[in-house]
C-alpha cells in the first residue's frame, strides 16, 4: 500500500485542473498581446485572477497579482518594507513570529542585518502568539524600535497546523498603524480565509499547495497599500512583477482555487475526522506520545506527534519502507543539525522535537489509509524505543 | 515493501536499518565488562556499548542508540567488525573506516557515524580504569572537542592538515561549533595551535 500523508509539502495535481492545463497548452498568444489571441489568452488569466480572489474574500480581483510562488510573494512584500524603511523618516520596526517559513525568517533577518529593528514573536505551547505581547511591540512607549512598519503572521502553520486570530492581529497592527501581511500558503484551501474582514493589506498564496500546479502563486495587495516590484520589467500586473504571463499555470491556480472554495467545508468536516481517527488511534495504539500545536485551532489535515525515544528520521525512513510518506522535524532528516524551529518555539525541547512526525492528510487520504498508518506505525516505534539509549517516559513531560 | 526505487542510502546501510546486528536485548541477560555511552540527546543522537573483553580480546558486543537511520546502520556495522578483535585494534578503528564497509555516507551523515567508535573507545577506556590500566592507549586516542558533533581533535588537526586557516574555514570543514557553540573557545585554542604548526 503506499499513503501519501505529505500534503503540507505539496500536492498532487487536481484531475479537473490537470485536463484544463492540457486544454490550454494549446493557447500560445502572449496573453500581453493586443490582438485578438492574445486577447484570449488574457481572458483565462482575467478570469482565473477573479477565480483566485474569490478563494481569500478579495472584493477586487485587480488587488492579486500572480507570482511564481509563496516565496516570491513572501519576498515582494519584505522587499518593500526595505524600500519604505529606508526612506526619511520611514518606520524601521517590523514585527513577526518565530514559526514563520523559512522565506519569511530569512526576508525579515535580512531586513536586521540592513539596520532594521525586527521582533520574533514567540508563541505558546500550542503554536499561538499572544496579542498582550503584541500589542507591547506595537507600543514605542513601552517597546524598542520606534513604531512598527510590518506585522507579519502567518495565517496557519506548516508543520504543526496552529491557527492564528489573524482578524484580532490585523486589528491590533491597524490601530498601531502598521501594515498587516500574512503568509496563508497552509490555511488556503484548508480554513476560510476573507482578507476583507481580516483587514489585511498583504496575503500570500501557493498554488501547488491547493492541488493545482508548481510554479505559481499570488499575493493579494490591497488597494492603496504600497508595493514594491521585486521584478521590474514590462507593464505585467500594473507593472507590479513583470514577466510574461504563466498562462497555463494561471489558469491552473484559478481552477484549483475555484474547487477549493466550493469544497472548502465538505473538505474540512472529512479531514478533520480522518485527523481525529488517527489522533485517537495513535493515542490507543502508541504509549507515550505527545501531540503538538493547538488542540482545535488547527488545520484539519495537520497532525504532528513526538515520539518520544524514537528519533525522527529513523522513524519517518522506517515508514517510507512500509510506503507510508511522511515528514520529520528532526535535525537529521533536514540537512540542517537543527530540528524544527517551530517545535522548539513552542518550548517541546530538542528532544521531542528530533523524535517529531507530521502526518498531513488531504483530499487523497481515506480512512483505509489511516487504519493501515496505525497498524504499521505502532510495531516501528516499539522497535527503534527498544533500541534507543533513551526511555521514552524520561521525556514525555519535557 | 517498497522497492521500486533506489533508497536514500546504500544498500548495506539499507540491510544494517532494517535489521541490525547485536542489539542490546535486556531479556537477553549479556553480560558484559565494559560500557560507554556518549553523544547528546539534545543534539539528536545518543549511543550506548557494552562490551564482553576476554584475553584483551571483544568476545562479544551489544549496543543501544537514540539516532536516525546512518547512526542505527553505522553502530551495527562497527559492532559486526569489532567483535574477535583485539582491544588495541578497536581503539583506533576511524569513522571513515566504518562509512567505506556501509558502501558510503552522505556528507551530511558523516557525523552520525562518529559517534560510534566514540562509545567503542568509552567502553574500552572504562573497561582500562577498572583494571589499572589507564591511558594505556593514551596518544592513540583522540579527544572529543565539540560534544554535539563529535569533533575531535584529531578531526581539527586534519582540517588544518587539509587547508583550513580560521574559524569559518574550520566550521565548512568539520561543522564544528554549528549546534550550542560551547565548544569554540577551546576549539579556536587548538585551531591556533594546529595553524601554527602546520601554517604556512
Amino acid at each position: 500500500m503506499f499513503v501519501y500523508m505529505d500534503y503540507n509539502a505539496t500536492t498532487p495535481l487536481r484531475e479537473e485542473v490537470r485536463l484544463r492545463m492540457i486544454e490550454d497548452l494549446e493557447v500560445f498568444a502572449n496573453a500581453s498581446s493586443m490582438h485578438e489571441a492574445g486577447r484570449r489568452a488574457r481572458d483565462g488569466v482575467e478570469k482565473a485572477r477573479a477565480q483566485v480572489a474569490a478563494l481569500i474574500g478579495a472584493r477586487d480581483p485587480q488587488s492579486l497579482i500572480f507570482t511564481s510562488g509563496g516565496s516570491e510573494s513572501n519576498n515582494t512584500v519584505f522587499n518593500t518594507m526595505y524600500d519604505l524603511g529606508r526612506r526619511p523618516g520611514g518606520r524601521k520596526k517590523i514585527i513577526t513570529t518565530a514559526i514563520e517559513h523559512p522565506c519569511v525568517m530569512n526576508a525579515a533577518k535580512r531586513l536586521a542585518d540592513e539596520g532594521f529593528h525586527v521582533v520574533f514573536l514567540g508563541v505558546d505551547g500550542q503554536g499561538r502568539i499572544g496579542l498582550e505581547e503584541l500589542e507591547r511591540e506595537l507600543d514605542p512607549s513601552r517597546s524598542a524600535g520606534g513604531a512598527t512598519l510590518l506585522v507579519s503572521v502567518m495565517a496557519a502553520n506548516n508543520e504543526i497546523g496552529t491557527v492564528q486570530d489573524m482578524k484580532a492581529i490585523a486589528a491590533s497592527a491597524k490601530a498601531a498603524g502598521a501594515l498587516v501581511h500574512s503568509d496563508a500558503v497552509q490555511a488556503a484551501g484548508k480554513v476560510p480565509i476573507d482578507v476583507a474582514a481580516w483587514g489585511l493589506d498583504y496575503l500570500t498564496l501557493s498554488c501547488h499547495k491547493i492541488y493545482g500546479p508548481k510554479g505559481v502563486g499570488a499575493l493579494y495587495v490591497r488597494k492603496g497599500a504600497p508595493l514594491e516590484p521585486l521584478i521590474r520589467g514590462g507593464h505585467q500586473e500594473l507593472g507590479l512583477r513583470a514577466g510574461t504571463y504563466n498562462n497555463q499555470g494561471i489558469l491552473g491556480f484559478g481552477l484549483a482555487a475555484e474547487l477549493a472554495s466550493r469544497d472548502l467545508a465538505s473538505f474540512a468536516s472529512r479531514l478533520l475526522s480522518l485527523r481525529e481517527r488517527l489522533k485517537a488511534g495513535i493515542a490507543a495504539a502508541v504509549p507515550d506520545v505527545r501531540f503538538n500545536g493547538h488542540p482545535t485551532k488547527v488545520l484539519p489535515n495537520t497532525l504532528n506527534v513526538s515520539f518520544p525515544g524514537a528519533e525522527g528520521e529513523a522513524i519517518l525512513l522506517s515508514l517510507d519502507l512500509e510506503g507510508i510518506e511522511v515528514s520529520t522535524g528532526s535535525a537529521c532528516a533536514s540537512g540542517s543539525l537543527e530540528p524544527s524551529h517551530v517545535l522548539m518555539a513552542t518550548g517541546v525541547g530538542p528532544e521531542l522535537a528530533h523524535g517529531s512526525i507530521r502526518f498531513s492528510m488531504g483530499r487523497g487520504t481515506t480512512e483505509a489509509e489511516v487504519d493501515y498508518v496505525l497498524a504499521q506505525l505502532p510495531p516501528i516505534i516499539k522497535r527503534l524505543r527498544r533500541m534507543s539509549t533513551v526511555p521514552s517516559s524520561a521525556c514525555a513531560d519535557a | 515493501m517498497s522497492d521500486t526505487f533506489q533508497w536514500l542510502y546504500s544498500p548495506i546501510v539499507k540491510e544494517h536499518f532494517t535489521n541490525p546486528k547485536n542489539v542490546f536485548d535486556p531479556d537477553e541477560k549479556f553480560e558484559g565488562n565494559a560500557e560507554g555511552v556518549v553523544g547528546n540527546i539534545k543534539c539528536g543522537d545518543q549511543m550506548m556499548f557494552m562490551l564482553k573483553i576476554q584475553d584483551d580480546r571483544i568476545a562479544d558486543v551489544r549496543w543501544k542508540t537514540y539516532g536516525c537511520a546512518s547512526a542505527i546502520a553505522s553502530t551495527s556495522m562497527l559492532s559486526e567488525v569489532i567483535k574477535g578483535m583485539p582491544i588495541r585494534d578497536a581503539y583506533s578503528i576511524k569513522p571513515s573506516d566504518i562509512a567505506k564497509r556501509l558502501g558510503g555516507l552522505p556528507e551530511n551523515k558523516i557525523h552520525c557515524s562518529v559517534l560510534g567508535d566514540k562509545a567503542l573507545r568509552a567502553a574500552i577506556d572504562g573497561y582500562l580504569d577498572k583494571n589499572g590500566r589507564s591511558g594505556e592507549f593514551k596518544g592513540e586516542d583522540a579527544v572529543v572537542i565539540c560534544n554535539c558533533l563529535n569533533i575531535t581533535d584529531k578531526d581539527i588537526e586534519q582540517a588544518v592538515k587539509d587547508g583550513a586557516r580560521n574559524w569559518e574555514q574550520l566550521q565548512a570543514a568539520t561543522k564544528i561549533g554549528t549546534v550550542c557553540g560551547g565548544c569554540k573557545p577551546r576549539a579556536e585554542e587548538l585551531l591556533h595551535e594546529f595553524v601554527h604548526i602546520y601554517g604556512d
